[in-house]
């Protein structure tokens, strides 16, 4: 165990639990169960998949927290730790229904040889026990059976409803080693959850985690609800309301439930996106029918009007560093994908291939710019280097529409439209090297999925 | 300061509710009936139990509620003209009423593109309005994207009907 591996696990346990306790008594309001992602798998996975056993989490102790048992949650979050493996595409866990339980002795001093008799090359053990103070402490390690070493451990100190936190940050650790890429299980979605015949859609603003647990609605339906983007700290969710028949961008705050416009004006605005520091809002606005880009403070005052010409100019996404927004424009023709400064200067465009380009996302990472791209009938989900380079179409159906990046930049969530009088959407990922395709669990059809960041 | 705070969403939505069952157009209006006045003999719905002014009116006197657009177009056709010809006479008898014109797009777009496009489609068919004398703050517009479809097939056939603007008559 590395110096670095202890410095995280004690500012992980610290910062943990405040933030999210004022949000648990809602979403314990209306709890969903999330089904697992794994037996929506399309396309192909990897053929060497690493084998890794998680067995349930032991329990010095079984007590009851919050009404939670510490050896049924010992299973439960070792099935969350495997299924988020799993997800990922590159390993092959043994879940808790598959290797026998371990006692509290093994999870410092494991016995190799028979986790390597099952195959496999890992084996995540950990324990779940009683703070003393009303909360729980989880512990995570990871170990490599072949070489009998340890490669994680980390402990966290949770409040008892955060305990799929714990188990998304121990499978981001294990993750994080195993492949050398930055975490991004223990992250949230908002999207707008769809119900209701095609001609009278019903659209819900919810929010809900990366593997679609704690499920969450926000808003009742009555006012169509559109493209929510959360901001970076994960407090507020910018969206378009149809509230009172007009077309306009709300900032929602989550723990206080309540909203306000992010500028006020007779014009419809929608396409609302976040600055990477969350201090700024893009949005579109149209003016006598012509939509330009205005970019504003989030906590008000006057908007910045950062594209000016007769053609739609829409969307926009900032670059990592904050220094750059890229939008989609038709003032050539068709949609196609442009860069700016964030003052609105040297707009250039950079989609140059066939079809109509739409909905530019700039990775977290910088290095890629996700889109949809239209044409040959097809609506299809792609990236390309920030200068245009580089295009690769990861997705191939009807209607593919409106990447969203994984914290890490390794994973797009995208929705899916079926084609039709029963058409309907729902929310789908894949890798970004196009394999891995899965369907998110949702409790009704889904649409727009906005990705936010890992969570501290 | 330009941000007004609104209050808690609860009950911003509870109030929407009610607004929104008196102003809701109809997403389907009913087709015009054949051999109906096309609002050139001044039948304003007069006998019929039909009130002047209302939504049934307007569309009783009106060649169309509607007009179609092109694949990612917006201009206003030759027959776009005579529809809105026909509406704006009736508006121009009915000066008190103010009318809510909705732009549309077929699902073959992305969706905020849509937006954008349903406000230059319902922006063009107000300005030909205007254009014909209806003094445009009596138009209000709204686009819809494609969030809204009359037709809900996915061919050809469908989407040109959903590339639309519609007016309706706001009710008092």
């Amino acid at each position: 165990m590395t110096k670095k591996t202890v410095l995280l696990a004690t500012a992980f346990s610290i910062s943990f639990a405040a933030p999210l306790a004022a949000q648990t008594p809602s979403e314990a309001s209306t709890p969903a169960p999330a089904p697992r992602l794994s037996e929506t798998v399309e396309g192909e996975l990897s053929q060497d998949r690493t084998v890794i056993a998680v067995p349930a989490l032991a329990t010095p102790a079984v007590t009851t927290v919050a009404g939670l048992r510490t050896d049924s949650l010992g299973r439960q979050i070792a099935e969350v730790i495997a299924a988020d493996l799993e997800r990922s595409g590159l390993y092959a866990p043994l879940g808790p229904g598959s290797v026998r339980a371990i006692t509290m002795n093994e999870v410092t001093a494991p016995r190799f040889a028979d986790w390597q008799a099952q195959d496999a090359e890992n084996v995540v053990h950990g324990f779940v026990r009683a703070s003393g103070t009303g909360g729980l402490v989880v512990g995570c390690y990871l170990y490599d059976t072949q070489l009998g070493s340890e490669l994680v451990r980390q402990g966290f100190e949770i409040q008892p409803g955060d305990w799929r936190r714990a188990a998304h940050k121990c499978a981001d650790a294990i993750y994080s080693r195993l492949s050398g890429e930055s975490p991004f299980f223990d992250s949230r979605v908002a999207y707008i959850a769809e119900s209701g015949p095609k001609g009278n859609r019903i659209k819900r603003l919810a929010i809900m985690d990366s593997d679609g647990g704690n499920h969450r609605f926000i808003t009742n339906g009555q006012a169509l609800a559109l493209s929510p983007r959360f901001s970076p700290d994960y407090k507020k969710i910018v969206y378009v309301s149809y509230l009172q028949d007009r077309v306009r961008v709300f900032i929602y705050d989550v723990d206080a439930g309540s909203q306000k416009l992010v500028t006020e004006s007779r014009n419809a605005t929608f396409a609302p996106r976040w600055s990477p520091d969350g201090t700024q809002i893009l949005f579109s606005m149209a003016v006598a029918g012509n939509t330009d880009i205005y970019r504003v403070s989030a906590s008000g005052g006057t908007p910045v009007r950062l594209t000016n010409n007769p053609g739609i100019d829409v969307g926009g996404s900032f670059s990592p560093d904050g220094k750059k927004i890229v939008f989609e424009s038709d003032r050539s023709g068709g949609q196609q994908i442009y860069t700016m400064n964030i003052d609105g200067s040297n707009q250039q465009r950079v989609s140059f291939g066939g079809g109509r380009y739409a909905t530019p996302e700039w990775s977290p990472r910088g290095d890629l710019i996700a889109f949809t791209k239209m044409g040959g009938g097809e609506f299809r989900v792609g990236v390309m280097t920030p200068s245009g380079g580089g295009e690769r179409l990861l997705t191939n159906d009807w209607q593919d529409e409106a990447p969203t990046w994984s914290p890490n930049g390794r994973v797009l969530q995208f929705f899916r439209t079926s084609r039709g009088r029963e058409g309907k959407s729902s929310l789908w990922q894949v890798d970004l090297t196009g394999v891995n395709m899965r369907r998110l669990p949702t409790p009704g059809d889904g649409s727009d999925p906005s990705w936010g960041p890992i969570r501290p | 300061m330009t941000i007004r705070k609104t209050t808690a969403m609860i009950a911003a939505i509870a109030m929407l509710a009610v607004g929104a069952c008196s102003k809701k157009a109809p997403e389907v209006l009913p087709p015009n009936p054949d051999g109906v006045d096309d609002g050139s003999g001044g039948n304003s719905g007069g006998g019929t139990g039909v009130i002047p002014g209302s939504q049934q009116d307007f569309l009783n006197n009106v060649s169309s509620d509607r007009i179609f657009f092109g694949f990612d177009q917006y201009n206003v056709d030759a027959e776009d003209q005579a529809t809105l010809a026909s509406q704006s006479q009736w508006l121009q008898r009915n000066p008190a009423v103010r009318v809510l014109l909705e732009g549309h797009a077929d699902e073959r777009g992305t969706r905020d593109y849509n937006l954008a496009l349903g406000e230059r489609r319902a922006n063009a068919a107000k300005n030909y309005l205007a254009s014909l004398g209806v003094d445009p703050s009596r138009i209000e517009v709204i686009s819809y994207g494609k969030e809204r479809p009359a037709e809900l097939g996915s061919n050809e056939e469908a989407y040109a009907k959903n590339r639309r603007a519609v007016t309706v008559v706001i009710q008092r």
